[in-house]
């Protein structure tokens, strides 16, 4: 497994570089988005208005993070599950977001996306939040906050540990990591 | 009759938010440890250490273990001979849900309405399940459950001639469904019998049991052991990177049920299967 170290604005050559079940290392700033945030941002490109940040070749991590307790810049802040944003990432990776940052699979509108648009799809692990809360240099409220832990916020990570998931080329980490391991079902019946 | 005041009640419930959220069961840390030694994938492996390495950095510097720090779940036996003065019942553990979530920086996860979805903002209403027992103490377990692994759960009215077959292609399937997206190694309750109601309290009731510890009826112990090995044969791994854990632990809670029916529920945990015990 070999590791990379990615910082945003990511290009389409950035992006290209990426293969499923590359270790990488982001440092720089990523914005946060969850359910509530992309359902705005989709408003937005159906009313044809611009978003409130721009996220062109930007990064967006699904986290809705814990509050910061005093002389912490955050609280706990690990990946939520990226299936619910399915709906909205076509749409997002068009208007020309690079990357994503989850836990859990994709759909096949969502991989098709990443490869038409030249994304990529990242997962942290989940349940990690206190571990990757310590990549988590600077936060700060962009858009939304009235959303509260679901706003967008605008990350400084360092170090910042992913896992290529979907690449731009196909490939999908899910589905070879399980054919690598599946074993024969005995028969027990 | 023993009276108690219910500000004693609220205190406890605010100290069970804050526990139950920043340490991991002795229990989940040996089986994580135990996965660290035995999954034979690396990337798998990885996701071991990382998940010992959150637990404790999430213990000692008390911040919780998982962002979303869930549904404040309560389980409550209260014996008959016991009587609350001062206040509201209720109200008491919803406030010492508020208290236990604001004091404890732990995040506020619940909307007041599923298709309005304006923040409750202090991660009010409790789901509270009562039970009435024998004796005059409280029983009180607390089970903050996370969204992600709560939306991989599933729920089948099953029919006696499925049997038992029938029960495992239904967990097989919802633990396949869920995959990477509920945070494996998961623990999975399972919830056999009773009504549609009652199959999936006794689901969600399964994860209480301390991992490690097999159904009392030896029937059900193989089951569960026939069910995670099942499980643990689908490749999935931890974080679905692919493996040999894809469960920690399988748990079966069945009940009586009618001559027509079979309901099955399975109710899934993350591998941070979070809950905290008091007796008042």
């Amino acid at each position: 497994m070999e590791i990379k170290r990615i910082k945003p604005p990511l290009s389409d050559e950035d992006v290209l570089k990426l293969r499923t079940g590359d270790k990488v290392l982001i440092s720089g700033v990523v914005y946060t988005a969850r359910d509530a945030a992309h359902q705005k941002l989709a408003e937005l490109l159906a009313r044809g208005e611009p978003w409130p940040v721009d996220l062109k070749g930007q990064i967006i991590y699904y986290v809705g993070p814990a509050p910061a307790p005093p002389g912490r810049v955050i609280g706990s802040a690990g990946p939520t599950t990226s299936g619910r944003m399915d709906a909205y990432t076509p749409a997002v990776l068009r208007h020309g977001v690079k990357a994503l940052i989850g836990k859990g699979s994709r759909n096949q509108s969502t991989r098709q996306a990443l490869k038409d648009y030249k994304g990529v799809y990242l997962a942290a692990t989940g349940g990690a939040g206190a571990l990757l809360s310590k990549a988590i240099k600077e936060s700060e409220i962009v858009a939304y906050p009235e959303l509260g832990t679901e706003a967008i916020h605008r990350l400084v990570v360092e170090d910042f540990p992913a896992i290529v998931i979907n690449d731009a080329y196909g490939g999908d980490l899910y589905e070879e990591g399980r054919k690598k391991y599946i074993l024969e079902q005995q028969e027990q019946r | 009759m023993r009276e108690v005041h219910v500000s004693l009640l609220t205190a406890a419930v605010a100290e069970m938010c804050r526990e139950a959220n920043y340490y991991l069961g002795a229990d989940i840390i040996s089986a994580l440890q135990k996965g660290l030694e035995e999954e034979i994938s690396p990337a798998g492996k990885a996701v071991f250490r990382e998940l010992l390495e959150n637990a404790r950095i999430a213990g000692e510097e008390k911040i919780p273990i998982c962002q979303d720090t869930g549904f404040a779940v309560l389980f409550v036996e209260m014996g008959q001979e016991l009587h609350f003065v001062g206040g509201d019942f209720n109200e008491a553990i919803h406030e010492g849900v508020r208290q236990g979530y604001l004091d404890g920086f732990l995040r506020k996860s619940i909307v007041k309405d599923p298709l309005r979805r304006e923040n409750t903002g202090d991660n009010t209403p409790a789901v509270i399940h009562l039970e009435i027992v024998p004796g005059d103490k409280l029983k009180l377990i607390f089970v903050p459950k996370g969204g992600g692994s709560e939306n991989m759960s599933a729920v089948k009215m099953l029919t006696p001639s499925l049997g038992k077959e029938g029960l495992v292609d239904f967990v097989e399937e919802t633990v396949a469904g869920a995959g990477a997206s509920a945070c494996p190694p998961m623990v999975v309750g399972v919830g056999l019998g009773g009504t549609l109601e009652k199959v999936t309290y006794l689901a969600k009731k399964a994860l209480l049991r301390p991992l490690g510890q097999p159904h009392h009826d030896p029937f059900y112990a193989g089951l569960e052991m026939e069910l995670l090995e099942k499980i643990n044969r689908t490749g999935i791994g931890p974080q679905g990177f692919g493996g040999r854990f894809t469960a920690l632990a399988v748990h079966i809670e069945a009940f009586p049920c009618h001559i027509a029916s079979m309901p099955a529920a399975v109710n899934i945990n993350c591998h941070a299967s979070r809950h905290v015990e008091r007796i008042i």
